[in-house]
């Protein structure tokens, strides 16, 4: 990577990252939304790892969720619908030192950016992907979305839909993506504890989060939520302790069991369905900068360029 | 075998030669030997339509000579003829695209740079997968050469259907060159001189009859060669040079093809052989010669652009391929994204990280990039963005040269979008251009388009090397720590700061596609929406301040002249070769 200047006088020395440092702009969102937790789980993990304030970049498409941004103060942007995924690997190629953090929801993420969201995974680009899931369009009130259940009454399928849904961690799963989780915005220590080891992950990490929209689809989430008579079913995950019990555990490792889980029906189970450490294209690229920049005996950009031309004549 | 009228070496029969010379006689015996073994391409003897190099006020004004003339000469008596001196000569290839015709033309617009010629080229892309008809053009001139021509003086047909499609673009009195193992012209169409070669036999002949079709066009090279006096030297060089790094017994090959053409007694056939004039170039600066996509991808280098992202369409393709390969020398990255949007999104992230990014297209990808162009628009973003245009709309032709998204780059965008439109003019101009777009779009932070096209992106041009230790960008971004900081400021243009930069007063800037305030956070107020449209769209008000007038060439015929507030440039090439930008 081309290096980057520092020759400012030296900057005070930091003070400890806060949740009040890092809040931004009152959010926008209905009172009650899912949308909330998430964010205050997000202030948490951030205040938790203590990261350099400047090097936090949160991003985001189009939608309820993606209004994200704005209500995180640190470097970010606010981007056009479903293409939040290039923009960000766009930023995490160029810049390894940034962490990327990326929101939005399921129109964004599995039906106008469906295609980035495959070929993100695919290219295992470093990124923290955290997808609200609620089922239904909220920002323009109350259209079918790629995750709504069939028989669901909307503005667009006024008898209710049609459409096989989308099922989330199949999709993952299939394209590649090297760290899949599935949390519950009720559970707020289950979806901390997601965020952290999402972004401890190095490579294309995302998150289902299930966020309700209390205005659009209520209660749509309370067979997964305790309190309200539902049941939050975590993934036992493998401890590799030679114990009968570990027999049955689940090896997030292992591509065609987390394919299984993702076939249980609604709720499903939440936890981590599928890890692995494939190489990123960011360490794939920077291998092959390394291997043709010694080629060219870490020549200077003018020099490169000058020897190009003398071949040209 | 082709119908032979005239038997070289027996110029006085079957019919008598037609057309006429006009050499000069000379001391200096440039036609071998008449007694050489039987050539068996068909002769006729006659001068060529190439421009004399006199009178000296010939200039670049092309005068079709008299074909009137019909003095004869017989081969036996040619032994005084010399190269006659010619300032310019147009010669079309027409072949398939897998006899190497690009190599071969290529070969030659290498040789005239070197040889302070100005060339430049002309070729056409078959669209279909693999194969078919396709021919590659060379204008070589002694003076500025500033189209690679209508009509060709000299054409080399390669098969019937390269006769049948390309005669009619041949001038009248220029010379056919023909396989004669494949071509059977119309001797009764008298407005042409024809000479048959037997260009298939003669280099299986060479190659020892495992090269099959292969070798046909360097034998042809050396035929042209020998017809128009070129630098043999320079001329093996550049192909060594082409075919360096490979087996050697290419080369070898590549060279017994080459000097079995050059040895053919084609002075038996055509009773002239010329010269290129050769006028000293007064810059003093060695020429180099690519074609311009290349130009515009080494010109985005010396502009300091280390990363894009693009997806594969024609014509723009080599750009990105040439991107992809070149980049990482430089540290930089070059992604093909999984589509368009991607591509285009992908390199919106280059840029606001820090990093002046370039994505590409022709006119389909462009239409599906243009929301993200917005984007930038609103967001105030650098961004080059090239369209190698060709014919539209939709799919069009996708290998035929149009420039028809002049209206496109202008006014794509929904809503008001300002942004900046540059056109190249030539090859060299494309590497000057792209440098200059990335000036404008960090100084302006704005999306900057760069127009180019079909023929514009395939032409091969010689050009006096850039001076390129003053040209080079350095493309390290400031990541200085800030006391405050403000991404719109209504008052100013916008600079944005690269993520990973310091804000000491601990409030961070968010980039929007809303309309929003000056810190980047979402507005409603018409007001405001009143005051940042102004704010976007002054910036290019001063850019035109600091541009030059645009230069016309030719007469006023346009209908519509497109000025301010959109910057649109056409620059020139100016003829000292120093950049038309600085």
């Amino acid at each position: 990577m081309p290096e980057t200047t520092t020759s400012a006088p030296p900057a005070p020395e930091r003070e400890k990252l806060t949740k009040k440092a890092i809040t931004a702009d009152h959010p926008t969102w209905c009172p009650g939304c899912g949308d909330f937790a998430v964010l205050a789980s997000f202030y948490k993990v951030l205040e938790k790892k203590q990261l350099d304030h400047e090097k936090i970049v949160t991003l985001a498409g189009i939608g309820c969720s993606s209004r994200f941004p704005y209500f995180v103060n640190g470097h970010g942007a606010h981007f056009i619908h479903g293409r939040a995924v290039p923009l960000a690997s766009g930023i995490s190629l160029a810049r390894p030192d940034l962490h990327v953090f990326l929101f939005g929801g399921d129109g964004d993420g599995f039906s106008i950016g469906g295609n980035h969201l495959n070929h993100g995974a695919r290219k295992n680009i470093n990124m923290t992907y955290f997808i609200m899931d609620n089922f239904v369009y909220g920002l323009t009130k109350k259209q079918t979305s790629p995750t709504s259940p069939i028989g669901f009454k909307s503005k667009t399928d006024p008898t209710g839909a049609i459409d096989q849904p989308v099922n989330p961690m199949k999709q993952l799963i299939s394209a590649g993506a090297t760290f899949i989780a599935r949390t519950h915005a009720t559970q707020v220590k289950h979806m901390m504890e997601m965020i952290e080891r999402a972004f401890d992950h190095q490579g294309f990490s995302v998150i289902e989060c299930l966020s309700e929209c209390v205005e659009f689809y209520p209660d749509v989430f309370d067979p997964a939520d305790p309190r309200k008579g539902g049941s939050f079913d975590v993934i036992q995950e493998k401890k590799w302790d030679n114990t009968p019990e570990d027999e049955l555990r689940h090896d997030v490792t292992d591509e065609l069991a987390a394919y299984k889980l993702a076939q249980l029906p609604f709720p499903g189970v939440f936890g981590v369905f599928y890890q692995n450490d494939r190489p990123t294209k960011n360490a794939l690229e920077k291998k092959w900068i390394e291997s043709t920049r010694e080629k060219t005996g870490n020549a200077s950009d003018l020099e490169i360029l000058q020897k190009t031309f003398d071949r040209m004549k | 075998m082709s119908e032979t009228p005239v038997q070289p070496g027996n110029g006085d029969s079957g019919g008598a030669p037609t057309g006429a010379t006009t050499a000069t006689s000379g001391d200096v015996p440039q036609v071998p030997d008449a007694s050489l073994p039987s050539a068996e391409g068909a002769a006729r003897t006659t001068t060529a339509a190439l421009q004399p190099a006199s009178p000296p006020s010939a200039g670049a004004a092309r005068t079709a000579p008299a074909a009137s003339q019909s003095t004869s000469t017989p081969a036996s008596e040619r032994a005084d003829l010399r190269p006659e001196n010619i300032q310019d000569a147009v010669i079309r290839l027409a072949g398939n695209s897998q006899d190497g015709i690009q190599t071969a033309g290529a070969f030659l617009a290498r040789l005239a740079g070197r040889s302070d010629h100005d060339v430049m080229t002309y070729m056409t892309i078959p669209a279909t997968i693999s194969g078919g008809p396709s021919i590659f053009q060379v204008r070589i001139g002694s003076g500025e050469v500033l189209s690679a021509g209508d009509e060709a003086d000299f054409l080399v047909a390669f098969y019937q259907h390269s006769y049948q499609d390309h005669i009619d673009f041949l001038k009248e009195g220029g010379v056919l060159l023909y396989d004669s193992d494949n071509v059977e012209p119309n001797f009764d169409d008298k407005r042409f001189v024809y000479v048959g070669v037997p260009i298939t036999g003669l280099t299986i002949e060479a190659l020892g009859g495992t090269a099959k079709d292969k070798g046909k066009n360097i034998f042809v090279l050396g035929l042209i060669s020998k017809i128009f006096s070129l630098d043999v030297d320079k001329l093996k060089k550049i192909i060594s040079e082409k075919f360096a790094g490979k087996d050697q017994s290419i080369v070898n090959t590549a060279m017994m093809a080459f000097q079995a053409g050059y040895a053919y007694p084609v002075g038996k056939v055509l009773t002239h052989q010329y010269r290129f004039e050769h006028l000293p170039k007064t810059t003093g600066r060695a020429q180099i010669t690519m074609d311009g996509n290349q130009a515009l991808a080494y010109g985005l280098i010396a502009g300091g652009v280390r990363y894009g992202a693009g997806y594969p369409i024609t014509p723009w393709s080599s750009v990105m391929e040439a991107l992809r390969r070149e980049l990482p020398k430089y540290g930089g990255i070059f992604v093909q994204a999984e589509d368009e949007l991607a591509s285009v999104s992908l390199a919106l992230g280059f840029s606001y990280s820090g990093y002046l990014a370039v994505t590409g297209s022709a006119g389909p990808g462009i239409s599906l990039k243009t929301e993200a162009i917005g984007w930038a628009s609103m967001a105030e973003i650098p961004l080059i963005i090239c369209n190698i245009q060709r014919g539209g709309p939709s799919t069009g032709l996708p290998t035929n040269v149009e420039q028809s998204d002049l209206h496109q780059a202008i006014y794509g965008g929904h809503g008001d979008s300002p942004r900046v439109v540059l056109a190249a003019a030539s090859v060299e101009d494309c590497f000057y251009i792209a440098i200059e777009a990335a000036r404008i779009a960090r100084k302006y932070s704005t999306p900057v388009f760069i127009l180019s096209d079909t023929s514009l992106a395939t032409r091969i041009e010689a050009f006096d090397e850039p001076d390129l230790s003053k040209l080079m960008v350095d493309p390290k971004p400031d990541l200085s720590p800030r006391q405050t900081f403000k991404p719109y400021p209504v008052d100013a243009i916008t600079q944005h700061i690269p993520p990973g930069t310091r804000i000491l007063d601990g409030k961070y800037p968010l980039l929007s596609g809303l309309e929003h305030d000056e810190m980047g956070h979402p507005t409603g107020s018409p007001k405001l929406h009143m005051v940042m449209t102004a704010k976007r769209r002054n910036k290019l008000r001063k850019l035109a301040e600091e541009i030059p007038v645009p230069e016309i060439y030719g007469r006023y015929i346009c209908a519509t002249s497109i000025h301010c507030p959109t910057a649109w440039k056409k620059s020139s090439p100016s003829s000292n070769g120093s950049s038309p930008w600085r």
